[in-house]
C-alpha cells in the first residue's frame, strides 16, 4: 500500500517535471518561430533602396524618412526623458529612500511602467498637440516634437527605477566619507555618486532606448507620419514602427515585403541594445564593498 | 592654538558654509520636482483623457459604457463590443500563459540543469524586448494563416461538446478573439515569467530543504511550500500580465478583424478598446474622435486599477522578506 | 517631556572619574553633558570628557557602548540620518559645534574623518586628495600638486604611488586605500582627526604602518580613535576612556587606565572578563 502511494507521488512529480520542460520548449518555439519570420521575410527584401528612398514612392520606394524619422524622434526622447529621470531616481535614492513619498512616487512609477503606451499617446494628444493647433491655426498640430514627448513618457519610468536602484547599491560609507571632508550634498551627488553608479545608469538609458524605438500606437496620434523626408521637430514625422504599421494595413504584397525589412532593421536594434545594455552593465559592475 | 597656519580664513568658510547650504536647498527642490514629473504624468494622462472624451462621457453617460452600437454617422457610440473584446482576449491570453509561465519558472528555479539555466531564461526575457508592431506582424501575416487551417478542426472538436461547444463554431478566417487571444498571450508570457522566477527564487532554502529532508519530490515542494510562501506575489505578477494585456495595441489590431460584435464564439472576429482606438483615430473629427478619447479614458482607469492591485500582491511580500 | 527629562538626567550609577589635576590648557574638544538619541532609544548618557589638544586619545569598550557614535557627533556626520538627536555640548576651542549655527562645513574642514572601511573615490590617486581641497580652496596647478604631493608624504603613501597618481585609486591595496583616506583628510588641514577602528579591516603589517603613522601625526593633529583593539589602544594612545552602555566610565592616561584602572568596571574589561 505504501509503495503505491509513493509510486504515485513520483509519478506526479515526473508528469510536472515533463510538463514544465513542455512550458518552457512552447516558450523557445514561439521565440524561434517569431525571430525567424522577421530574419526570414526581412533578409529577402533588404536593399539598398530601404535607405535611400522615402515612402512617398510606396513599393519602388523605401523607409529612409521612416529611418531617419525614428533616430531624430528617440534621440530628442532620450534628451527628454534621461536627465529628468536620471534627477527623479537620485531624488528617490538620495533625499525620499524611506520617507511615505518616496514609496509613493515608486509605486506610481511602477504603475506607469506598465501603463497603455496608447493612453500616453492621447494625452500627449490633448496636452500638446491640439493647444498648438489652435495656437497657431493649424499650421503646427502632429509633430515629431509631440512624438518624441509621448516616447520620453515612455523610457521616463525605466529610467528613475534603475537610477534609483542602482544608487542605493551605492555604499553609505562613500557618501559619508565625501561629506566628511565638508563636499556639499549636491556635488557628491553629481561628482561622485554618478561616476560610482555610472555603469547602472547608462544601462537603464540603453534599456528605456530599446522599449521606446519600438513604439508604434502613441506615435499615432502624436506625430502622426510623413511621406517625405522631415528633420524639423514641428513637422509631421514618419518613423519606423508607423511605417510598418501602414504598410501591414495596407492589401499591397509588396508593401508588406518592405515592412518586414523595417521589422528586420527595428528587432535587430532593440534586441543589439538589449543585449549590450545586460553585457555591459555585466562588465562594469557598481563599486561595491 | 593650533601652531598650523590656518590656510583657510573663518569669513571664507562661513560664506562658503551658506552658498553650500544654499547650493544644497536648490539641487533638492529641483531633483523632487523632477520626481513629483513621475506623479504629474499618471495625473495628467488620466485628467487629459477625461477632458478629451468628455462630450462623450457625460453627453452620454451610462448609455456609453452599456450600448453596443458604434454608428460613426449618427454618433451613437456605446463601449461594449471594445470592452467586451478587450476583456476576452485578456482572459484567453490569461488562461494561457500563466499556467506556461509558471511551468517556466518551475523549470528554470528547480528543474533546469545550472548550465542550462542562464541562457533560457535569457531567451525567455528576449521575448519581452521584441516589439509588439513584430508580434503584430507575425500574427498577421503567420499566425492567422495556421489559425485559419486548425480552427476546422477546432470547430469539428472542441466545437461538438454540448456547453462550451458554441465558443468554437464560427467561420474558419484565422482572424478573431482567439487569435488574438494567443498572440497576446505569447506576448505577456515573459513578464508573469520573470516575476515568478523572482519570486520563487526569494523562497528561503531552509524551507525547501527541511521539505526534501522529509522525503518531498521537487513537485510537492512547489505546490506545498514554494506557492503558498509566494502566493501574493503570484497573483501580483497574474495582475501585472492582466495589466499588460488590457492595454496592448499592436499585437491584437491586426489579429482582431475590426467587428464591432459581442458574439458567444471565439472564432469570430471583434474589437479592442485599444485596436478601435488605433485603427479609427486619424480619421475621426468631432464626437467620433472624443469617443475614442473616452475609451481611452476607460482602459487607462482598467488598467490603473489592476495595476495597482498587482502592486500591492507584490509589495506585501517584498514587505516579508524586509521585515 | 517629563519622559525626556528622566531619560536625560538618570540619576548615575556612580558619578564618572575626571582626573584630579584639570587638562591645563584649554581643551580642543571639550564635551559637557552630551546625550544621543537614536529615535526613543538613548545611545549616550549624559557625557563630559576634554580631549587634549595634540595627543592621542583613544576610546574602548565593548560592541554598543556608544564609542562610535560618540566619535560621529563630533563632526555632526549623525545629521545626515533622520530620529538622530544630540543634547548638550559640544565645544571645540570654546565654541559649541552642535549648535545649528555653527556652519557644518567649517566644522568639516576643521574635523576629519576615517572610517572603518578604506572608502578610495572612484577616481585617480590624486584626484582623490585635489577633489576635497579645491571646494574649499582655489589653488593654482602647481600649488594644488604640491598640497597633494605634501599630504601624501605625511600619510607615508608618497613614495609608493608617486609613479601612478593618475591611476584609479580603486587599484590599491587595502593598507593603501587607508592611507590614502588619511591623506585625504589631511589634505585640508584639519585640527582635529578622528578615526573610527581604522585599522579592523587591514592585516597586521598594514595595522603597523598605520599606528607609526598615527605616532608621527599626533604632533601636529590632535587625534581621537575608536578602537575595539585594547592593545592597540595600549600602544598608540596618550588617554583612554572606557565607556560602557552609553555611559563614559573612566577617562584617564592610558598607562593608568592599564595599570591601575580606578573602576572595577574598567578593570574587568580590560582583564577580558567580559566584552
Amino acid at each position: 500500500m505504501a509503495v503505491d502511494i509513493y509510486l504515485r507521488r513520483r509519478a506526479v512529480n515526473v508528469a510536472a517535471m515533463v510538463l514544465s520542460g513542455l512550458a518552457a520548449t512552447v516558450g523557445l518555439v514561439f521565440l524561434v518561430w517569431i525571430l525567424w519570420i522577421t530574419v526570414k521575410n526581412g533578409i529577402a527584401a533588404v536593399d539598398l533602396r530601404l535607405f535611400t528612398k522615402i515612402t512617398a514612392y510606396a513599393d519602388q520606394g523605401g523607409l529612409a524618412n521612416a529611418i531617419v524619422g525614428s533616430l531624430v524622434m528617440d534621440l530628442i526622447a532620450l534628451a527628454l526623458c534621461a536627465p529628468v529621470g536620471i534627477l527623479a531616481g537620485t531624488f528617490l535614492a538620495e533625499y525620499a529612500n524611506r520617507s511615505k513619498l518616496g514609496a509613493v512616487i515608486r509605486f506610481l512609477n511602477d504603475i506607469l511602467l506598465s501603463a497603455p503606451s496608447i493612453v500616453l499617446g492621447l494625452f500627449v494628444y490633448v496636452i500638446i498637440v491640439l493647444p498648438m493647433s489652435n495656437l497657431t491655426h493649424g499650421a503646427v498640430s502632429f509633430s515629431g516634437l509631440a512624438g518624441a514627448i509621448a516616447l520620453a513618457l515612455i523610457g521616463l519610468p525605466v529610467i528613475v527605477r534603475t537610477t534609483d536602484e542602482m544608487l542605493q547599491l551605492v555604499p553609505g560609507t562613500l557618501r559619508e566619507a565625501a561629506l566628511s571632508l565638508g563636499i556639499p550634498q549636491w556635488k557628491l551627488t553629481m561628482q561622485l555618486l554618478m561616476r560610482a553608479a555610472v555603469s547602472g545608469i547608462v544601462t537603464g538609458v540603453l534599456l528605456a532606448l530599446a522599449r521606446l524605438a519600438g513604439e508604434t500606437a502613441p506615435l499615432l496620434f502624436t506625430a502622426f507620419g510623413n511621406n517625405f523626408m522631415a528633420f524639423h521637430p514641428l513637422d509631421k514625422m514618419e518613423s519606423l514602427p508607423v511605417a510598418i504599421y501602414q504598410y501591414t494595413n495596407d492589401p499591397n504584397p509588396a508593401l508588406h515585403a518592405i515592412a518586414w525589412a523595417g521589422a528586420l532593421l527595428i528587432t535587430l536594434f532593440v534586441l543589439l541594445l538589449s543585449l549590450s545594455a545586460r553585457w555591459y552593465l555585466h562588465r562594469h559592475k557598481v563599486i561595491h564593498d | 592654538m593650533s601652531s598650523i597656519p590656518a590656510t583657510i580664513k573663518a569669513s571664507t568658510t562661513d560664506r562658503r558654509s551658506r552658498a553650500d547650504a544654499h547650493h544644497d536647498a536648490l539641487f533638492r527642490r529641483l531633483l523632487k520636482a523632477c520626481a513629483l514629473l513621475v506623479l504629474a504624468a499618471l495625473l495628467g494622462a488620466a485628467l487629459s483623457t477625461l477632458w478629451g472624451g468628455r462630450e462623450v462621457l457625460f453627453g452620454q453617460g451610462l448609455h456609453f459604457l452599456t450600448s453596443d452600437a458604434w454608428n460613426p454617422v449618427t454618433d451613437d457610440y456605446g463601449a461594449l463590443a471594445p470592452i467586451f473584446g478587450t476583456l476576452v482576449t485578456s482572459v484567453i491570453a490569461l488562461i494561457l500563459a500563466v499556467p506556461l509561465s509558471f511551468g517556466i519558472a518551475l523549470f528554470l528555479t528547480e528543474i533546469a540543469p545550472t548550465w542550462l539555466r542562464g541562457p533560457v531564461a535569457t531567451a525567455i526575457e528576449l521575448l519581452a524586448s521584441i516589439p509588439s508592431i513584430i508580434y503584430g506582424m507575425w500574427g498577421l501575416f503567420v499566425f492567422v494563416p495556421f489559425m485559419a487551417r486548425i480552427e476546422p478542426g477546432l470547430s469539428d472538436t472542441l466545437g461538438q461538446i454540448p456547453l462550451i461547444g458554441n465558443l468554437f463554431q464560427g467561420p474558419p478566417i484565422g482572424l478573431g478573439l482567439l487569435t488574438a487571444g494567443i498572440v497576446l498571450a505569447v506576448m505577456i508570457l515573459p513578464f508573469i515569467c520573470s516575476v515568478m522566477r523572482e519570486v520563487f527564487q526569494t523562497v528561503p532554502n531552509r524551507l525547501k530543504e527541511s521539505s526534501y529532508a522529509l522525503g518531498s519530490t521537487t513537485w510537492e515542494v512547489v505546490w506545498d511550500i514554494v506557492l503558498p510562501y509566494t502566493r501574493s506575489a503570484v497573483i501580483g505578477g497574474i495582475f501585472l500580465g492582466l495589466g499588460r494585456a488590457l492595454g496592448e495595441t499592436m499585437a491584437v489590431t491586426f489579429v482582431l478583424g475590426n467587428a464591432y460584435n459581442i458574439t458567444s464564439s471565439l472564432l469570430m472576429p471583434g474589437t479592442s478598446i485599444s485596436s478601435s482606438i488605433a485603427n479609427e483615430f486619424n480619421e475621426a473629427v468631432g464626437t467620433h474622435r472624443s469617443a475614442l478619447v473616452a475609451l481611452g479614458f476607460l482602459l487607462f482607469v482598467v488598467t490603473f486599477v489592476v495595476l495597482l492591485i498587482s502592486r500591492l500582491m507584490l509589495r506585501q511580500l517584498a514587505r516579508r522578506e524586509g521585515a | 517631556m517629563t519622559e525626556d527629562t528622566v531619560l536625560l538626567n538618570p540619576p548615575p550609577a556612580v558619578a564618572p572619574t575626571v582626573p584630579a589635576v584639570a587638562v591645563s590648557p584649554q581643551p580642543k574638544l571639550a564635551v559637557r553633558n552630551l546625550n544621543f538619541l537614536y529615535g526613543d532609544a538613548q545611545a549616550l548618557k549624559n557625557i563630559s570628557l576634554d580631549i587634549p589638544e595634540k595627543k592621542v586619545s583613544a576610546i574602548i569598550g565593548p560592541s554598543g557602548c556608544g564609542k562610535s557614535t560618540l566619535l560621529r557627533v563630533f563632526n555632526r556626520i549623525y545629521a545626515i540620518y533622520p530620529n538622530l538627536r544630540a543634547m548638550g555640548e559640544v565645544l571645540l576651542d570654546g565654541e559649541n559645534i552642535l549648535d545649528t549655527s555653527y556652519p557644518v562645513h567649517k566644522l568639516r574642514s576643521k574635523i576629519g574623518m576615517v572610517f572603518q572601511k578604506p572608502v578610495p573615490f572612484p577616481m585617480t590617486i590624486f584626484e582623490n586628495i585635489a577633489w576635497g581641497i579645491r571646494h574649499h580652496e582655489k589653488l593654482s596647478k602647481s600649488e594644488m600638486e604640491a598640497r597633494v604631493e605634501q599630504a601624501l608624504r605625511r600619510a607615508a603613501l608618497w613614495d609608493e604611488v608617486k609613479d601612478k597618481l593618475k591611476r584609479s585609486a580603486l587599484g590599491l591595496s587595502g593598507g593603501q586605500q587607508q592611507r590614502l583616506c588619511i591623506a585625504r583628510s589631511i589634505a585640508l588641514k584639519p585640527e582635529v582627526l578622528l578615526l573610527d577602528e581604522p585599522t579592523s579591516a587591514l592585516d597586521p603589517i598594514a595595522t603597523g604602518r598605520i599606528e607609526q603613522l598615527i605616532e608621527e601625526l599626533k604632533r601636529d593633529y590632535t587625534i581621537v580613535i575608536v578602537t575595539h583593539n585594547m592593545q592597540q589602544a595600549a600602544r598608540v594612545s596618550d588617554r583612554t576612556a572606557f565607556m560602557y552602555l552609553g555611559e563614559l566610565v573612566e577617562f584617564d592616561e592610558t598607562e593608568k587606565i592599564f595599570t591601575k584602572p580606578a573602576r572595577q568596571q574598567t578593570e574587568d574589561y580590560i582583564s577580558g572578563r567580559f566584552g
